[in-house]
């Protein structure tokens, strides 16, 4: 190979992509920007320059010059309009970097084409007139930018040759809009003041505005550090594809939105919970030993089990979250106002359900960023809502992963695409319990089965060892032929209280309603396990006082925080500590520790069957058991 | 790819057999590898095709064992649509638009690959990378899906159909780097040699056959040239070169003054002449 081409390739490997999007109000010179932005640095061809002088001079409204705008308004009406309708992507590089710009409408109704130029860029530049400062178009921008989760954006102070170059005017704009970006939780944020039309501080810093000692926009495009640094994240893979040629192999296709694999590593499927060890990396080039976020590749595991498309392999010990009720932020894309309570498609990544907005908490007034009461969302509305989905599905918040928390609505009927959302997190949502009073009494449903009913509570950290020793109590009064129901408090929380969450109030409630079914339970005569955190006192007791004197057994599982941090066996510690759980027991949430209970079992240097026994003697020796 | 061969029932690779076409065979290739590509190649033949893409693309379909439909618009040829009578207008609308149109309804394909990329030219620039058809095969252009993310609506009713565009966000520089660094077979045209053509209106036509009938004052000059794009060789325009390997190719983009679409006599037809196409079905 020739040495300068070897050179030129080199240099384009060496250059990094930057995605990015511009926006504004109408008649901020968008357009202009990044025509000038193609102009400066020398990237437009021969015959494109020809055609532009050409339109200019019919279409153009900047007199004899060039007008950079004609270069991008592609469609014929927004030509004749002189607005930008869609969405259009422009290419160019420079020696330091790629950039792919989408270049996006003004106008309040073309929100939604905002938000999907945003939905790929890790930065946006923000245009305002000098002239007019922040308007309400400008907020509107930086809130929808900033739901999209872009987290660099670039004020560009276009137009500063017509308030002759002011340096007062700039810093006035500067300031208000560094208030609002900061509301808005925007993590980098830069003003420059431009001029698109003449060139200022596009591609040079220009003589014109002294003052200004920050880059101008080309070099802080070149070299900002946008990168999400996915590949850092725990693996995700959503399966789109079974690839089966023959009987002989079966591979999962799809591209790596986040982390790294390697040969051997193992992965999880997250919606069966299945484990299994990655066996190859196939490509046609011959198999890899890793690959990383943003590859496509297609995995062979060790194990024969069943996965199809839509479900996501995950690092084994990373799990993503599986929920039927998710908490979002939903923008509506259709004439149509959403209807809550309707059926319609969700897609995230290969993944297809039916869906319905079970809760339109409220809308949000853009400009103010106030929550408002709302029946239903209209075209360009944000909303936050609760959906409720026909079928599990595997996500991420999408502040962790866009890929994975990313998803839009479809028409069922339509086939159009209504809306798109951005998941905040899970939720478990209540279902009615209804219960019918019965003629029978508890003595004697207890009688016919020969024992005593109790409850028996047991209390304690998370990975103390209650949910193990409270199964293997129930196995072995099972293989005695007592009969036994365990109430187990992450399974509770997928059903019966899967609205609740895990601040005070909803622990409060959650214990309120697993005392009253261990209640019922009890009625039926039955001897019921709760296997709960339960960390507050007074909810114990509560619990206590429902059902009758000497029916309720408090069991502590006492192990100290240190040992079930050490334990960690569903990565939850690791989770709160790193913050990405709230009001975790132990981290930012209080234990109580029982003042008298009834049994305490000291797990550290014991095995689970001796506690086990302990509370087996004890049924005994109450005489609930014989 | 992978996408619509998991959502669509029938779906179907147009396969122009330029570089474009090549690199987008070259994909599909890979991505369902070991598997074969679950779909065939569609290619709309206008009869005014260089022989030498003709001969190319048997020989690719051969190589790699895929089926490929070929189709003729067999009622423009009877009406005598050519590119040199009738103006590249209404050969293009009747011969590939039309042509594609009744081929996609034959095979009732739900889905068709198209190789077109976003940098080409304005209105492309708009389009999505799953584009919705109507029924006629028509493009809305301002009643387009938003696609965010990569998250990409595919359902369709029966009748309808989804263009999809894997190669939109490339760029010509990207596509000729990667056909460098993969070592994609290409139409030999692309490369660099000496060629009968002549000089019509600006740009160098070069004979292909006999049909192409020379004016008063046109001659026959042997020149070293090749093609950046290819299409119907009387509709296009090769360029003086002499880069006659792929690294020679590559170097000469680098410094390219002139966009590839410049090549192409059906764009300077009409203003937004593009847009007017795609409207009417074409790719």
């Amino acid at each position: 190979m020739a040495a300068p081409l070897k050179a030129l390739l080199a240099a384009q490997e060496k250059q990094s992509l930057l995605r990015f999007l511009t926006c504004g109000s109408v008649d901020d010179g968008k357009s202009t920007l990044i025509g000038r932005l193609l102009y400066d640095s020398k990237l437009l061809f021969d015959d494109q320059l020809a055609t532009l002088e050409r339109d200019s001079r019919t279409h153009g409204t900047t007199g004899d010059d060039i007008d950079f705008a004609l270069l991008l308004d592609g469609l014929e009406a927004e030509r004749e309009q002189g607005i930008t309708i869609d969405v259009a992507y422009r290419f160019f590089a420079t020696a330091k970097r790629k950039f792919i710009v989408a270049d996006t409408p003004g106008h309040e109704q073309y929100t939604r084409n905002m938000a999907t130029g945003a939905s790929n860029s890790e930065l946006a530049v923000l245009l305002v007139d000098a002239r007019k400062g922040v308007v309400v178009q400008t907020r509107r921008h930086a809130a929808i930018v900033s739901l999209l989760g872009i987290r660099h954006v670039v004020l560009a102070v276009n137009k500063i040759d017509l308030v002759d170059y002011s340096q007062e005017v700039f810093e006035r704009i500067a300031a208000e809009f560094a208030g609002f970006a900061e509301q808005l939780g925007i993590a980098n944020c830069v003003a420059i003041p431009m001029s698109a039309r003449f060139g200022d501080n596009v591609i040079a810093k220009s003589a014109q505005t002294p003052w200004y000692g920050g880059p101008p926009l080309l070099d802080y495009l070149e070299t900002v550090d946008a990168d999400a640094q996915l590949a850092d994240k725990p693996f995700r893979m959503p399966v789109q594809w079974v690839n089966r040629p023959n009987l002989d192999f079966r591979g999962f296709a799809g591209t790596i939105v986040a982390g790294r694999i390697a040969q051997g590593d193992t992965v999880a499927v997250a919606k069966s919970g299945k484990v299994s060890t990655v066996k190859r990396i196939v490509t046609k080039d011959g198999d890899l030993h890793d690959a990383a976020a943003g590859d496509a590749v297609t995995l062979t595991l060790a194990d024969e089990i069943d996965i199809s498309r839509g479900d996501v392999l995950c690092a084994a010990d990373q799990r993503a979250e599986v929920s039927d009720q998710i908490a979002a932020h939903l923008i509506w894309m259709a004439e149509e106002p959403l209807l809550p309570g309707r059926q319609y498609l969700l897609k995230l990544a290969t993944a297809t359900v039916s869906a319905q907005v079970s809760d339109l908490k409220h809308k949000l007034d853009i400009n103010t960023l106030d929550k408002l009461a709302a029946k239903t969302l209209l075209l360009n509305e944000i909303g936050t809502v609760n959906l409720s989905l026909a079928q599990p599905l595997v996500f991420d918040p999408y502040t962790d992963n866009r890929d994975m928390g990313g998803f839009i609505l479809i028409d069922r009927f339509s086939n159009a695409t209504v809306g798109a959302g951005m998941i905040d997190f899970g939720l478990r949502r209540a279902t009615n319990v209804h219960w019918q009073a019965l003629d029978v009494d508890k003595t004697a449903r207890a009688e016919l089965k020969h024992q005593k009913p109790v409850v028996l509570w047991f209390t304690g950290l998370s990975g103390s060892g209650k949910s193990t020793i409270a199964n293997l109590v129930e196995s072995a009064l099972l293989a005695e032929g007592r009969h036994t129901y365990l109430l187990d408090g992450d399974n509770v929380r997928h059903g019966l209280n899967r609205d609740l969450g895990f601040t005070d109030a909803d622990r409060v409630e959650n214990i309120r309603r697993v005392a009253e079914a261990a209640k019922l339970f009890v009625d039926a005569g039955l001897i019921v396990l709760v296997s709960f955190i339960s960390p507050f006192r007074s909810e114990r007791r509560m619990a206590r006082e429902l059902v009758g004197e000497g029916e309720f057994v408090e069991v502590f599982v006492d192990t100290p925080l240190e040992v079930c941090m050490a334990r960690d066996p569903k990565g939850l510690y690791r989770k709160a500590k790193a913050g990405e759980i709230k009001n975790f027991t132990g981290i930012d949430s209080p234990y109580e520790p029982p003042e008298k209970a009834d049994i305490v079992l000291k797990t550290v240097n014991s095995l689970a069957p001796v506690q086990a026994a302990t509370v087996l003697a004890y049924l005994k020796e109450r005489g609930h058991i014989a | 790819m992978r996408e619509v061969a998991a959502e669509f029932a029938n779906p179907v690779m147009l396969y122009s057999i330029g570089k474009d076409s090549s690199v987008m065979l070259h994909l599909a290739m890979k991505a369902f590898y070991p598997a074969k590509p679950p779909f065939p190649l569609l290619h709309i033949d206008t009869t005014w095709k260089f022989r030498e893409m003709i001969a190319f693309r048997d020989a690719t379909a051969k190589r790699l064992g895929l089926r490929l439909l070929v189709h003729v618009n067999e009622e423009g040829l009877k009406r005598g649509i050519n590119p040199i009578d009738s103006g590249s207008q209404l050969h293009t609308q009747v011969m590939k638009t039309e042509a594609l149109k009744q081929a996609l309804d034959r095979y009732g394909f739900d889905a068709a690959f198209g190789g077109a990329r976003r940098d080409e030219e304005k209105s492309r620039a708009k389009e999505r990378i799953f584009s919705f058809r109507n029924a006629r095969h028509g493009w809305d252009p301002k009643n387009q899906r938003p696609e965010l993310w990569h998250v990409y609506n595919t359902r369709i009713n029966k009748g309808e159909a989804i263009r999809v565009f894997p190669l939109s966000n490339w760029t010509e520089l990207d596509v000729w780097q990667y056909i460098l660094a993969e070592k994609i077979k290409i139409v030999p045209l692309y490369y660099a040699k000496k060629r009968p053509v002549i000089e019509r209106d600006g740009t160098l036509i070069m004979l292909d056959d006999e049909r192409l009938k020379l004016r008063p004052g046109e001659k026959v000059e042997e020149r070293l040239v090749r093609f950046r794009t290819l299409g119907c060789y009387p509709l296009t325009g090769a360029i003086e070169s002499s880069a006659d390997t792929l690294e020679a190719i590559v170097t000469e983009m680098f410094t390219a003054r002139t966009s590839e679409r410049q090549g192409r006599l059906i764009d300077g037809d009409e203003k937004a002449s593009m847009e007017k196409k795609k409207r009417e079905g074409y790719f």
